[in-house]
């Protein structure tokens, strides 16, 4: 059974990464979170993101998070990437194994997947 | 929506977006029943908007012009012969107790009845979403109950963030587990 004590491990051992934590979130991975991402499947998406972003070391440097209607519902799971001095990425029609395929290539690898992207649905 | 739980997921938001401090999610059921309480202590609405709210050309937002939001789970009440209700006081209305609590009723037997699906997915995902509010959540079953308190975990946390990955983990299993053992009695 999972127990407090081992949310009290927990707290231990973060203790120390607070601190190395700070300055991070060089990219931004964004879910919209709205009623039209939710019908569309956004929940696993987002969780994909939050899961893959960690499993793949990349907390330090990554933060996921969640906004509301990005405005192309029709587009639905969309997700964002933001990232300094670079144009945002807008990823559509997400799934769980997109998300896997993304934290691999683009957040990892740093090369973006033109095929999801948005401006590869409309041009 | 395919599961209730995401209808949960995204009503909660309103939540969130209402200023929300406190936000409760319950869930009763019983052998032919499945009543739902949302249950926050945001802006809250006034008469008139929560009216609007059951319509779903009314929105607050500007992105576009309509709020599928509570349309969707009144919907997915009165198919199965239930239906909601919504009551709000508003900040304005009263400065000192505020807020929304929405509440749905649902009859299991029904054919049209919508499958509660992945409720511990909702959880962790509004947890990991808006960790800066209180959560509580409470499902009670036949077998016995499943309970969650933010304030609880933060005691013991610390300045550990509630989204933090090892602690939203955490909240998964200790959810899961508890499904697990009420199913087993």
């Amino acid at each position: 059974m999972k127990s407090l004590a081992e949310l009290a491990a927990i707290r231990d051992k973060m203790k120390d990464k607070v601190v190395l934590r700070e300055g991070s979130g060089e990219i931004r991975v964004v879910v919209g979170m709205a009623t039209c991402g939710i019908a569309a499947g956004a929940r696993p998406v987002l969780n994909a993101f939050v899961e893959g972003v960690s499993n793949a070391g990349l907390a330090e440097k990554v933060t996921v998070s969640q906004t509301g209607c990005i405005g192309v519902c029709q587009y639905e799971p969309v997700v964002e990437i933001f990232e300094a001095d670079k144009e945002k990425v807008t990823y559509i029609k997400m799934t769980a194994e997109k998300a896997a395929e993304v934290i691999e290539k683009h957040l990892k690898g740093g090369k973006v997947i033109q095929e999801y992207t948005i401006s590869n649905a409309i041009s | 929506m395919k599961e209730l739980s995401l209808n949960i997921l995204d009503i909660s938001m309103n939540s969130v977006k209402a200023g929300a401090e406190n936000i409760l999610i319950k869930l009763v059921e019983t052998a032919d029943t499945l009543t739902l309480t949302i249950k926050d202590d945001g802006c809250g609405m006034s008469e008139d908007t929560v009216k609007n709210v059951m319509n779903p050309f009314y929105t607050t937002r500007t992105t576009r012009k309509v709020g599928l939001g509570v349309p969707l789970l009144k919907l997915a009440a009165e198919q199965t012969g239930g239906g909601i209700t919504i009551s709000s006081v508003s900040e304005k209305d009263n400065p000192d107790e505020h807020g929304t609590t929405v509440t749905a009723e649902f009859f299991k037997n029904h054919l049209d009845f919508t499958p509660l699906g992945d409720i511990v997915s909702t959880v962790t995902t509004l947890i990991q979403g808006s960790p800066d509010r209180e959560w509580r959540f409470e499902h009670i079953l036949d077998g016995g109950s499943v309970e969650l308190d933010t304030k609880e975990l933060r005691e013991i946390l610390g300045d550990v963030p509630l989204d933090n990955y090892e602690v939203i983990k955490w909240i998964e299993g200790y959810l899961r587990e508890g499904y697990e053992s009420v199913n087993n009695v």
